[in-house]
Order: structure tokens, then C-alpha cells, then sequence
């Protein structure tokens, strides 16, 4: 994270003699104490998460624990990153990969592949070559769509949002139509991959995604001050030499591949990516991508691996994480849709 | 020199300029005039390379802008449209900083700073620096669009319709600021103007578009006669003389 550029938040009069209580509160409009503070929650959490409530050797629980935090800092990152760059790219904090019917298209791709070639192929295909394929085929299709949505002229978020849902419900009506004809222990196979699973990820794919996601990351870092300029919109950043249809066009790649990569190793999250982001905006106080980005992906950590730890050690809940994000991302996606539809 | 030369547009088989050939920045301010759907905004568009021309060339100092660099371009020529909505929260002065980009693409220096500051205090706005754009009233929004403008220091500035929902008095304060740049700053500026006395009283040149075409392009005084306004605007319009200068009448 680069320091030197202080947010002008930061550099507001402060009195002569500064109350602590003032003080306090300058601190807080920096962006990097508030970043600093949820690195720290970060950390807090995943010692919590890896070092207590051990109840056999500690080297085993660290071992598999490891593991899942590992997946949620990568998933997190992955979905808030992209994300973000998603809603500054088409201009709005509503629509997300996922709700444009990025994840009913993967289990469309991963039904296809059962129904052609049989779950036994599905289950004995090496991991790594369905997770390659999966990738590539997100990929090229996200690409597709979103130049083919959003590359052309402005339409109306609402129009979009309806899109995403037709979109969503046929490539869920598709897959249910393949899954009826399929023999029950092939449905059985393809059920599991369904849900996401944040738990038990293969280790090989979780260190590919970890790959592709930090590529990723690396690709938008350079972009980061050209995203501040396309949060002015297209108009304003062409008058400003930004090659508007270029650096789109990247970022949308960048986007397909970060999205892609996650939902294939961990499955469909669908309206994760909107509490985080959302969040991150009220929370960075900031419309800069420097702050915004880590915020996002750092509060994706915190609401994945404090979720789990709450449903495993409060609750004595195993798996079921994935749905009460999606439970509280879909209220809140209502929340959204109802206060900021009018806009 | 912005110079079009037989520029044609069309959108979906509609013509929206029609063999265009025009040269603007001979002088200070020239006026742009014409009816709604007369094709002025587009105009803009094309030399703002927002959208591409169907014919023709567009050049700006010579510099086709299809082939430019849009960075190199973006030094030269400022574009300030009619709607400016933002959807994330912005301070003056970060819509300001924004004006550095061309130059600066992101990373300030001591220079780019300064150029901020002197923006902001041009259009007097020093008091709402770190105000939100959305705090703001129409007229001190427009200001600090304008000062965004000003700060990216180019030698052609471009406003589409400035005084769109302002009141009287703000739509003579950016007029007079309009008229400041090119005068001490010497800006060759641009400006679609909808109030025909407003362009005659501020501006050195006034070409007037309808059709998409070009149908009239002289000093103010040489427009400033009822047939040329009535041709224009296609409806009657009266030009007395007040005080030595020409006021159009159009509210028959």
C-alpha cells in the first residue's frame, strides 16, 4: 500500500490544541487507520480461528485450518476486488458478476460436462484440468457478455438488472432441465458441487486460484489511479486521455478472471460480493481505489472467516457459512435495490 | 486550431451532422447557437473524440484525433459536458486534482498543486474546497467543473450548454469568468449557448447550426439581425438596440 498520497481527508484543519477526543476522530477519517485497524481484526481473527479450541494435536488443526483461511483470504480478495472494479467499470453499486448470472452459468458448465460425459468422468477427471476448463469457458463467456452489455452505449441499471435475471433464470432453467434426464447417482455428484465450500478445498486448485487471483491483483495495480478516473464516468474520463474502451476492456478480463477462478474452486457465492463492496465504500470514506479495493477484500475476510467462527464454535454449525451469507447479502441486495432503484 | 473538415454523423441512418466544415480558435470566445437536436452537442463529441465521425476528418493543432495519443490530446483540449453525474462522493477539491491527470496521471507534484490552488481560487471556491459536490448549489457545482477545466491548463476549453439550470445571476458570473479565461488566460474557449444575448454579449464569434449544418458563421454583429435569428431558431425574432448593444426579443 503506497503512503505517500495522503487522502485530503486527512488534511483538514485541526485545532491548535487537539482534545484527545478530536484527535481521535482525525485519526479515524484516514483511510490508513481504518485499513490499519481492519488488517488488525484480520489478524485477531485467524489467530482465534487457527490457535483455539484445538481438540486433538495442535499441528493437524493448524494444518487443515490453515488451509480454509488460506481459501477465504483468496476467495475474499477475489470476489472484493473484482467486485468493486465491476461496479466503477458499468457505473453502478448495485449489479455484480454473480447477480448478471455468472454463477447460475458455472452450474450450467459443470452440468453440461455430467451430462455429456458422466459423473464418473466428472469425479475421475483430475481436478485441475476441470478446474482449467471451467475457468476458460467462464472466462470467454463473461468477456463476452459484459463487452456485449456494457461496452456499447449506457442503458439503464434496472434494464441490466433485468438482464442478470433472465440470464440467471435460463441458465438455471437449462441446467434443471439436464439434471432431470440425468441418472440419480450422476444428480447425486453434481449436487455436491453446488454449494460453496469453503471448508475442504483441493489444495492444488486452491494454490492455482491463489495464482490467478494475485495476477489479478498485480494487472489492476498499475490501473489504480485510472479507476478513480473512470468513477467520473465515461465522458469525463475520455476528455481526461483515458483510453476509455482499452482499459474496459481489461478490467473486464481481469474481473472474468478473478470471478471465474473462485466460483470454480469454492462454487457460487451470489450476493457476497455486494455486502463487501458496499460496506468497503461506507467504511474507506473514500472514493479511491487504493483504500476501497484493500478495504473490500479485507472485510471479505473478516465476514468469511468471523461467520465461520461463530457458526463452528458459537453454534456448532459446520457448512452452512455460504448460506447465511447468502441469506444476509439477499436481504440486503433488497435493501439496496429498494433505497438506491430510484436513482 | 480545432478544425472539422466535411464531417458527417449519423445516428442509426439519421443524419446528425451534415457535411460539416468549420475551423474554431481563431479568437476567444465563440458562441455556439442553434436549436435543440442542431447537432452542437455532437459537434463536441466528435472533437472530445467521444464518438467517431462517419466521414471526415477531425484535427486539433493539426492532429488528426483518431490517431492521437488521447493522453497528448488530453493536454491540449478540454471538454466540459452538459451532464456531469457522479456516483461516488467527491470534494472540490478532489474533482479539481482530477484536472491534473492528463499531466500528472495520478501522482501529484509540487506544480500540479499549485495548478489545483490556482484553480480553485480562480473560480473562488476556496471556501467549499473540501465541501461535497453534492452540498453544493447548481452554480458552485458548475464553478467547480469549470475549475476541473481550468486545471487541466489546456488551450482549448469546450463547454456544452454552462448555464443549464442556473439563475440569472450565476449564468452571468460564468459567462463573465468565461470571457476572463480567454481574455487574461488567453483560452481559446468554446461555449453552446442556448440564450442568444448571453452569446452576443460575451462572445467574439457566434456560428449558428440547425440541421445539422453550419448556416451561419460571423462576428456578433453581422448574426444579431432578426432574419438571421429568425432562420436560425425558425421562429420570429426581434433585435433592438439597447445602449449601443444588440438584445434579440424572442418572447413574442
Amino acid at each position: 500500500m503506497r503512503t505517500d498520497t495522503v487522502a485530503p481527508t486527512a488534511s483538514a484543519p485541526e485545532p491548535a490544541v487537539a482534545s484527545p477526543r478530536s484527535r481521535l476522530a482525525s485519526a479515524w477519517a484516514r483511510p490508513g487507520v481504518r485499513l490499519g485497524l481492519l488488517v488488525t481484526l484480520v489478524l485477531a481473527l485467524a489467530a482465534v480461528y487457527l490457535f483455539t479450541a484445538v481438540p486433538g494435536s495442535l499441528e493437524y488443526a493448524l494444518k487443515i485450518r490453515s488451509t480454509t483461511v488460506v481459501a477465504m483470504v483468496v476467495v475474499a480478495i477475489a470476489v472484493g476486488v473484482s467486485t468493486v472494479v465491476f461496479h466503477t467499470i458499468t457505473q453502478n453499486r448495485i449489479l455484480t458478476p454473480s447477480i448478471m448470472g455468472f454463477d447460475a452459468f458455472y452450474m450450467l458448465v459443470s452440468t453440461v460436462i455430467v451430462f455429456f460425459l458422466g459423473a464418473t468422468t466428472f469425479l475421475r477427471a483430475d481436478p485441475v484440468t476441470l478446474w482449467l476448463v471451467q475457468v476458460a469457458i467462464m472466462v470467454a463467456f463473461s468477456v463476452f457478455l459484459f463487452t456485449w452489455l456494457f461496452g456499447g452505449k449506457r442503458r439503464s441499471i434496472h434494464l441490466m438488472l433485468l438482464v442478470g435475471i433472465v440470464l440467471g433464470t435460463f441458465f438455471r432453467s437449462l441446467t434443471e432441465w439436464m439434471q432431470r434426464m440425468l441418472d440419480p447417482l450422476d444428480f447425486q455428484v453434481l449436487t455436491d458441487t453446488g454449494f460453496a465450500s469453503l471448508t475442504r478445498p483441493d489444495e492444488t486448485l486452491l494454490l492455482l486460484t491463489g495464482v490467478l487471483v494475485v495476477l489479478g491483483c498485480i494487472a489492476v495495480l498499475p490501473l489504480l489511479r485510472t479507476l478513480d478516473v473512470l468513477t467520473l464516468g465515461e465522458p469525463v474520463a475520455v476528455g481526461l486521455g483515458v483510453n476509455h474502451r482499452r482499459v474496459i476492456m481489461a478490467l473486464f478480463a481481469i474481473v472474468s478472471v478473478m470471478v471465474a477462478a473462485s466460483t470454480a474452486l469454492v462454487g457460487p457465492i451470489l450476493f457476497f460480493g455486494l455486502i463487501v463492496a458496499n460496506l468497503a465504500y461506507s467504511y474507506a470514506g473514500t472514493f479511491r481505489h487504493r483504500w476501497t479495493l484493500p478495504t473490500a477484500a479485507l472485510l471479505g475476510v473478516v465476514f468469511l472467516l468471523g461467520g465461520q467462527l461463530l457458526l463452528e464454535r458459537l453454534f456448532g454449525f459446520g457448512g452452512s457459512l455460504s448460506m447465511v451469507i447468502e441469506f444476509a447479502g439477499g436481504l440486503f441486495f433488497l435493501y439496496l435495490v429498494l433505497r438506491k432503484g430510484a436513482r | 486550431m480545432i478544425a472539422l473538415d466535411s464531417v458527417t454523423k449519423r445516428y442509426n441512418g439519421r443524419v446528425v451532422l451534415d457535411d460539416v466544415s468549420i475551423t474554431l480558435g481563431g479568437e476567444g470566445v465563440t458562441a455556439l447557437i442553434g436549436p435543440n437536436g442542431a447537432g452542437k452537442s455532437t459537434l463536441f463529441s466528435l472533437v472530445g473524440r467521444l464518438v467517431r465521425p462517419d466521414s471526415g476528418t477531425v484535427t486539433i493543432d493539426g492532429q488528426d484525433v483518431r490517431t492521437a495519443a488521447s493522453g497528448d490530446l488530453a493536454k491540449t483540449l478540454a471538454v466540459l459536458r452538459q451532464d456531469n453525474h457522479i456516483a461516488a462522493r467527491l470534494t472540490v477539491a478532489d474533482l479539481v486534482e482530477f484536472g491534473r491527470f492528463p499531466h500528472s496521471k495520478g501522482r501529484l507534484t509540487a506544480a500540479d498543486r499549485e495548478q489545483i490552488d490556482r484553480a480553485i481560487a480562480y473560480l473562488d471556491l476556496e471556501a467549499f474546497r473540501e465541501r461535497f459536490l453534492d452540498e453544493l448549489s447548481g452554480g458552485q457545482r458548475q464553478r467547480a467543473f469549470i475549475a476541473m477545466v481550468l486545471a487541466q491548463d489546456t488551450k482549448y476549453v469546450l463547454l456544452d450548454e454552462p448555464l443549464n439550470n442556473l439563475d440569472v445571476r450565476h449564468m452571468g458570473e460564468i459567462m463573465k469568468l468565461v470571457r476572463r479565461m480567454a481574455d487574461e488566460l488567453g483560452k481559446v474557449v468554446v461555449v453552446v449557448l442556448h440564450d442568444i444575448n448571453f452569446a452576443a454579449t460575451y462572445s467574439d464569434r457566434i456560428v449558428a447550426m440547425r440541421d445539422g449544418r453550419v448556416i451561419a458563421d460571423a462576428p456578433v454583429a453581422e448574426i444579431m439581425r432578426p432574419e438571421v435569428l429568425a432562420e436560425v431558431y425558425e421562429t420570429p425574432v426581434d433585435v433592438r438596440e439597447i445602449d449601443g448593444r444588440p438584445v434579440a426579443l424572442y418572447y413574442a
